[in-house]
């Protein structure tokens, strides 16, 4: 078979073309945006109850979240998600959103455990029925508390779900 | 020095004061009126014998329509140098919620009892600082008290209703396209 | 020439560290009163985890209670479980077989080996040093795997039981635990060659923070904290429960009650835990592992359930109405947790669930010493006390 190197393009994935020979590629500027953000995302370090000492786990020698281009980030400016990993209490939710409120866009959440996700066995005066209620969630990752490789799978979903954005980068929206 | 010996040797010095001693398991309850408690302890505390320097713990109960005497601050108290220990309780009313701070004795009872004003509403006389501990500052009521309901009264926490409204605002701009 | 000397004008500024901040370990909030860099006034504030653990406690039976207290201190459920049920024991008066009490000996110290493990990993690295972070968290994944090979689950446990343990050790999970035992004093050396004779971390941990043993008796503090300063309590030789007064450990104590001295004594503790584990296993009896009278407290193994009529009632009444007949009374009873004196005080009316469950927390006391610790010192010192403290802001606010 004969390939035109000058005028026909291959298409090596769903919305990527290559130019042979000619050192190029053509996709989508959502591709493109996409790719950047979804391969290096820093979560927020934000331990709030025991599912912090697993995450701080996921982090540490053993699962080591470096090798997908995470970096724990201690401050919300620098940040691109945010774990909220543990029991969110009446006291600390306005803290939490505040944090999320100063984080840069595009940014997004997971509910780590299951008191962040629906406030597990803490049904209380002073504990927060999930996160959710004054937060948008992306992922939720359930388990009190989630293994390691648990909260590794949800970061996982969020970068396929960062990979299916379309336009989340123009002001228009 | 045993338990039982202890609380003899309080009825003795304090006659008035103690309104009873109980035994379980081996530990020893006193229970006591409220209006010496700082000089019991401080006696308590400096008599050689006894030395009770290190509280244990500081708590309260609510005996809501078991006792004639709604709350009781419980001490628990323990000797380094002697290694006994002796439960002291203090009765104090609904309708006069107060009892003396005993932080010029122990130092370490400035959080616990801020921790029991906090859940049970007892107001500890001459503590340094006595705030909420445990709960924001402009909480309503207070959680350990048994008519308190568990999941929380229906009228909700301001801080926190705030919080809710400013969600439901950002909802409608923000995140449902 | 015409210059006027003037002082230069000064003032306080105030400083609000937390509760977001990644030293804080969790959800502290201090409000910091600087003049330069020197601190003039702290005042923690606490209650950011406060989930009401004591107010749900009192609507559930006692068995239900357990797994609140795996979420006090996270760190170290196992021994706040133990910690539990031996106090709940005490108040019905159950006597446990001596091979549970063996193996919950055990359990407790591998908990204080990964709690302190995790203080050295933090502390370590707020002060600066990074690879002590990653060296430990090594071992600490040791034993978290030797927790999920006894009872399934890594952090909270839930594994002692009123009356014994849930189900017996196997004897692969022994020799793990045995060869984890001949492997960890060299990796508490690696530790030490790490930072024992690092400049940086001398001159930031000695004679900072320094508290006298009477003012720390006076203070309420307990476990390594109190220990530091020189005085020698300790609940497992002072109340032995458990097993304690079946094995032979030593307390280590401190002398300057400083940071340093508490880093010597915690590091010699986890010598000691090794040594006591060690002795657990070569000394594990044979037996029952529950109270004989435990089907009354402890609900049967679900196969039997399904499959026994006697056990599916026990079952049913035991979740319905909970172990019957919890004698009037009260009690207080302390363990020795790896932050220090952890004390259960129930108060029980006679029914199946608890009157009142007050949980004297150390962390508690010990971040009500951080004011006294930190005023008169430098803003970086505050950092070496938060992390000397070792504390767990899940069991402080409860």
């Amino acid at each position: 078979m004969i390939i035109d190197t000058v005028t026909e393009t291959i298409e090596v994935e769903e919305g990527i073309k290559i130019i042979p020979g000619a050192n190029t590629i053509i996709t989508t500027i959502d591709k493109i945006v996409n790719w950047a953000r979804a391969s290096s995302l820093w979560p927020m370090t934000f331990g709030l109850a025991c599912c912090a000492i697993e995450m701080m786990t996921t982090g540490s020698s053993h699962y080591d979240l470096d090798r997908l281009g995470i970096i724990f980030r201690g401050s919300p400016r620098q940040a691109d998600f945010m774990i909220v990993a543990g029991t969110v209490t009446k006291k600390m939710a306005p803290v939490v959103r505040r944090v999320y409120d100063q984080m840069p866009e595009p940014k997004y959440v997971i509910a780590m455990g299951s008191c962040a996700c629906t406030g597990g066995i803490f049904r209380s005066y002073s504990t927060v029925q999930g996160c959710d209620s004054f937060l948008p969630v992306d992922v939720y990752v359930p388990g009190c508390p989630p293994r390691p490789e648990a909260l590794m799978y949800g970061i996982v979903k969020l970068q396929e779900k960062i990979r299916k954005e379309r336009i989340r980068w123009s002001p228009w929206r | 020095m045993e338990p039982l010996e202890i609380a003899e040797k309080i009825k003795e010095k304090f006659p008035e004061e103690v309104k009873d001693i109980r035994e379980f398991r081996g530990q020893v309850s006193v229970t006591v009126k409220k209006e010496r408690i700082v000089e019991i302890c401080r006696w308590l505390h400096d008599d050689p014998e006894l030395n009770f320097d290190y509280l244990k713990d500081l708590c309260g109960v609510d005996y809501l329509g078991k006792k004639p005497l709604r709350f009781e601050v419980v001490y628990t108290l323990y000797s380094m140098k002697h290694r006994h220990m002796i439960r002291l309780k203090a009765e104090v009313g609904e309708e006069d919620p107060t009892i003396d701070s005993v932080v010029g004795v122990w130092r370490g009872a400035e959080w616990h009892e801020r921790e029991c004003y906090d859940m049970f509403g007892i107001i500890f006389k001459g503590h340094p600082d006595l705030r909420r501990v445990l709960l924001p500052e402009d909480w309503e009521g207070h959680p350990l008290r048994k008519d308190y309901p568990e999941k929380g009264p229906d009228k909700e926490w301001k801080g926190f209703q705030e919080l809710l409204e400013k969600a439901k605002e950002l909802r409608v701009y923000q995140w449902e396209e | 020439m015409g210059r006027v000397e003037k002082p230069l004008e000064t003032r306080e500024i105030t400083l609000n560290m937390g509760p977001q901040h990644p030293s804080t370990h969790g959800v502290l909030r201090l409000v910091l009163q600087l003049d330069g860099e020197t601190v003039v006034k702290c005042t923690p504030y606490v209650g950011y985890l406060h989930r009401g653990i004591e107010k749900l406690a009192e609507g559930m039976t006692y068995l239900q209670a357990l797994p609140l207290t795996d979420r006090l201190d996270y760190i170290s459920s196992m021994a706040n479980n133990v910690g539990y049920c031996v106090a709940v024991e005490k108040l019905f008066g159950i006597e446990v077989p001596e091979r549970a009490k063996f193996i919950r000996t055990m359990v407790c110290e591998m908990t204080r080996i990964s709690s302190h493990i995790i203080w050295i990993a933090t502390h370590a690295l707020d002060l600066g040093a990074m690879t002590v972070f990653l060296y430990s968290f090594r071992e600490r994944e040791w034993i978290l795997d030797l927790f999920e090979m006894l009872c399934g689950a890594r952090l909270t446990v839930s594994y002692p039981r009123i009356g014994g343990v849930r189900n017996d050790v196997s004897q692969e999970f022994l020799d793990s635990l045995y060869k984890f035992t001949e492997e960890f004093p060299k990796r508490i050396e690696e530790y030490e060659t790490l930072i024992d004779k690092n400049r940086i971390w001398l001159k930031r941990t000695k004679g900072i923070g320094v508290i006298s043993a009477e003012e720390a008796i006076n203070w309420g503090l307990s476990g390594p904290m109190l220990r530091g300063s020189g005085v020698k309590y300790d609940v497992r030789k002072a109340f032995p429960y458990d097993a304690y007064d079946k094995v032979d450990f030593e307390v280590p104590i401190g002398k300057n009650g400083d940071v340093y001295d508490r880093y010597r004594c915690r590091m010699e503790e986890l010598r000691q835990s090794n040594r006591i584990i060690r002795q657990c296993i070569e000394k594990l009896p044979p037996g029952p592992i529950m109270a004989p009278d435990a089907p009354k407290f402890t609900l049967p193994p679900k196969d039997r359930v399904l499959a026994d009529m006697e056990s599916l009632i026990h079952h049913f009444v035991l979740i319905t109405k909970g172990p019957m007949a919890a004698p009037e009374g009260e009690i207080y009873v302390a363990t020795e947790v790896p932050k220090g004196e952890l004390g259960f005080y129930i108060v029980s009316d006679g029914t199946g669930r608890p009157y009142r469950m007050r949980i004297r927390a150390p962390s508690f006391v010990h971040t009500s010493v951080l004011p006294r610790l930190s005023e008169g010192h430098l803003v970086a010192d505050v950092i070496a006390n938060i992390g000397t403290i070792d504390i767990v802001l899940g069991e402080c606010d409860r």
